[in-house]
């Protein structure tokens, strides 16, 4: 072969290669760095491991909403109509953060099954719903019902 | 004779039709004198471009000034405005939502027409009469788009409220104000070097003429999308209160992925301006930066995301953008497909060779933008496939833009300074042994002043900025010979590129430090109490309420101290606005080179304390300060001589370059 030739297929090779290590890297850190958003109906069924990051949100429960009387802790529970989920959160709130109001918090379920929170978000507007908690919110109205007239039917029976 | 300035809307409305008319006999009656080769038909294509220019204005115009008059009988006035709404922000609320920024989006594309209308003497008129075409197209299907799905000036009557709902206090501000039309002008203006290469695909006279015309209008794209992408990033970072400057969000995701594509096509452009080599590349990689560009408007206007920025979700909106998205990628890739494999490139190049490096620069780059595309779109096709909701954390990007980088910059030292066609190392070797040793040294030694320990990541970070910034000025010193007097003779291109490169080099700078060496506190603070945070002292001296146009806000007031000496008075605020009844938390910033001071309010607490967050971030101002380098830089490239003198030479090499590659 042409030893220009060869030098270029040399390079060919060494850039496909690259390329190859690099995507497979890529989405091996990928799979690493996704958090699954799993609903408090998900979490109170013990479907989500202690330890695991992940993003978890609902509305929050009216009167739920605990400050610490020294530094910065609070402590507040979300529920998609169904079930609810403990959060505790050592931080600055966002500006929309209140009872009632939808949000999304990243982090990890600990062993008592309370929701430790590293970053809570909420938009910044009262009307917007974080689509993921629309969607557990409409998911938990439908099971509800599903499983009344499924208790209905029973009672019948 | 005086109009009725009840009829504005109408107005608008007419002239958005009429400009509609114009775009479409825009595309249609150069493209038939091309077809037909009747000069006088091509020749329309200038004043049309012109027309639909004109009358896309006025309707901006008309728009405007139903914002400036308080009509809320129209229904994007009404939402977006108010009357207590300061009048600057009354003109940036015009492009605060969808259908404003759609109507300025495409007055952007008009004007962008009628620059090349105007700054194309120099080109054969039948490459205007299709570059102008398919600009035409292009604004056919956007001004339908807004006609249709997203019409500014529809009227909420008979019965129009009283005030309006205010524009989304996020976008009062001066940031806004300015971020979104000059990144608008960046989107839009990739339009053209993709009009550029589809026209050149067309006449199958894809040559280094066509490079060199479509070189300076893809640098000015790329400035615009360089200084806008840094506004949206100061912006986000003063405005939202949190002290980041880049949260990897999709919106943010889909202005970076243009801009990578469009600086590895620039680059790419230069190979096949200078060597007739990479044509088909480059053409491809001009669809691309377009088509990410509205990938860009498809993923923030659809409401696809969630996002701030996601106004409203309306899947109507939605499947138009995409079908426009298809017909744009679809139809321009079926046309490479037919016409490319006739484009040969010739020439030969040695591994040793400017042409290598630009070939791994464009490929860094491209992994760059297919990393950003992939961590962007996961999430939908997840959810899509109905697996479920996840987001790609920004750990994610992060390890994935660190390693890219740093090997981009190594790429780009040398690739700076390596000769055309071939070249050996040996020649280069002082230099680089020189900006080896000083990238090192420098690393080292900031590291171990700043925090007594090594960090890799501050090494990587500023081992690999030192390297790019020294290889660049050392080949500026050698190729001036060491006289201050020759730089300028060393030609504005040239020089361009050194200020962008720099600018990376200063932005990487920024990012390391501000990424490693910053440090901030979530504080509970009540007033006369004093916080400390690394050399600073923060003294909370009050609390209290500022009356605004519209609105009130909780204000505190803090002496920034060091080695106990007051240096600057910092006034954070959290402002209710009364139409939203939407609370914004403004941020008090004390800015300087080295070094910036942040300070924002979170929640009242009992006893009159509050929740503040605390944060100095060491070369924070790097960060933006690196794209002013590479704005500069582009803005020198773009006025090089070449470009000025080329209406007298350009048919000459045009037939020269014909001529060679028959």
């Amino acid at each position: 072969m042409h030893p220009q030739r060869k030098q270029r297929l040399n390079l060919i090779l060494f850039l496909v290669a690259a390329v190859a290590i690099a995507v497979g890297l890529a989405m091996y850190s990928l799979s690493q760095n996704i958090n699954l958003f799993q609903t408090p109906t998900q979490i109170a069924a013990g479907e989500v491991a202690p330890g695991v990051t992940i993003r978890a949100g609902g509305l929050v429960v009216d009167g739920s909403v605990e400050r610490d009387t020294e530094g910065l802790g609070v402590t507040f529970r979300v529920t998609d109509g169904q079930a609810q989920v403990p959060m505790v959160y050592e931080g600055i709130l966002p500006d929309l953060f209140r009872e009632g109001q939808g949000i999304v918090a990243l982090g990890q379920l600990n062993h008592d099954g309370v929701f430790v929170a590293s970053e809570v978000l909420a938009k910044h507007d009262e009307n917007y719903m974080p689509p993921e908690v629309q969607e557990a919110l409409e998911k938990a109205h439908q099971d509800g019902k599903a499983s009344m007239v499924e208790a209905a039917g029973a009672t019948n029976g | 004779m005086s109009i009725n300035p009840l009829f504005w809307p109408e107005l608008g409305q007419l002239a958005l039709i009429l400009s509609l008319v114009m775009a479409a006999l825009q595309v249609v009656i150069p493209l038939v004198g091309v077809q037909r080769g009747q000069w006088w038909l091509m020749g329309y294509a200038r004043p049309l471009a012109v027309g639909q220019a004109l009358f896309l204005v006025i309707s901006l115009l008309m728009l405007t000034w139903g914002f400036l008059q308080d009509d809320f009988s129209v229904a994007y006035v009404a939402a977006n405005s108010n009357s207590q709404l300061p009048t600057p922000y009354k003109i940036s609320a015009v492009w605060g939502a969808h259908e404003g920024s759609l109507l300025l989006w495409v007055t952007m594309l008009g004007l962008w027409g009628v620059a090349v209308a105007l700054l194309s003497r120099s080109l054969p008129l039948d490459m205007v009469a299709r570059v102008l075409s398919i600009m035409g197209m292009i604004s056919v299907g956007f001004i339908l788009f807004t006609i249709e799905t997203s019409n500014p000036f529809e009227r909420l009557l008979p019965s129009p409220p009283q005030d309006g709902g205010d524009l989304n206090p996020l976008l009062q501000d001066f940031g806004l104000i300015v971020h979104p039309p000059t990144l608008y002008m960046g989107y839009v203006g990739l339009s053209v070097a993709f009009a550029f290469a589809l026209a050149a695909l067309m006449s199958g006279r894809l040559d280094a003429a066509w490079a060199r015309w479509s070189r300076p209008w893809t640098t000015a794209a790329w400035i615009f999308l360089t200084i806008g992408i840094a506004l949206g990033s100061w912006w986000a970072y003063y405005e939202l209160g949190w002290g980041g400057w880049w949260f990897w969000d999709p919106v943010e995701n889909a202005s970076l992925m243009p801009w990578l594509v469009a600086t590895a096509l620039l680059h790419s452009l230069a190979v096949t301006e200078k060597r007739g080599l990479f044509k088909s590349w480059t053409v491809l990689l001009a669809i691309f930066a377009f088509s990410l560009s509205l990938l860009g408007t498809f993923l923030v206007r659809s409401g696809v995301l969630t996002s701030v920025h996601a106004f409203a979700s309306d899947p109507e909106r939605g499947v138009f953008i995409l079908a426009l998205l298809g017909i744009c990628v679809g139809g321009s890739l079926l046309l490479y497909a037919l016409k490319a494999p006739t484009v040969a490139s010739v020439g030969r190049y040695e591994l040793v060779s400017r042409e290598t490096f630009l070939l791994l620069n464009n490929l860094v780059l491209m992994v760059m933008a297919l990393a950003v595309l992939t961590g962007t779109l996961y999430p939908l096709v997840y959810d899509f496939m109905g697996l479920g909701k996840l987001s790609v954390g920004a750990a994610w990007f992060n390890a994935m833009f660190v390693p890219l980088t740093v090997a981009l910059s190594v790429l780009m030292g040398i690739g700076a300074m390596v000769r055309w066609k071939s070249d050996k190392w040996s020649r280069m070797a002082t230099i680089l042994w020189i900006a080896g040793i000083t990238a090192v040294v420098f690393a080292l030694g900031v590291s171990l002043v700043l925090s007594g320990t090594v960090k890799g990541g501050v090494l990587l970070g500023l081992a690999v900025s030192a390297w790019l910034i020294v290889a660049t000025l050392a080949d500026v010193w050698k190729k001036s010979r060491g006289q201050i007097g020759r730089i300028s003779g060393l030609g504005w291109s040239y020089l361009g590129m050194v200020l962008a490169h720099v600018g990376v080099g200063i932005t990487i700078i920024g990012v390391t430090m501000v990424a490693n060496y910053s440090i901030e506190k979530s504080v509970r603070i009540a007033p006369g109490q004093v916080e400390t945070l690394g050399d600073y002292q923060f003294e909370f001296v009050q609390a209290g309420t500022i009356e605004g146009p519209n609105y009130t806000s909780q204000a505190t007031r803090f002496n920034l101290l060091k080695d106990g000496r007051v240096i600057e008075v910092l006034t954070a605020e959290k402002r209710r606005y009364h139409a939203r009844n939407s609370i914004m938390t403004e941020a008090a910033i004390d800015a300087s080179l080295w070094r910036d001071i942040y300070v924002s309010m979170g929640e009242p607490l009992a006893g009159g304390a509050w929740a503040m967050r605390l944060q100095v971030k060491p070369f924070m101002r790097w960060v933006w300060l690196g794209a002013i380098f590479m704005s500069l830089g582009g803005l020198l490239a773009v006025l090089d001589k070449r470009y000025r003198k080329q209406r007298h030479s350009e048919a000459k090499t045009a037939a020269k370059a014909q001529g060679a590659a028959s």
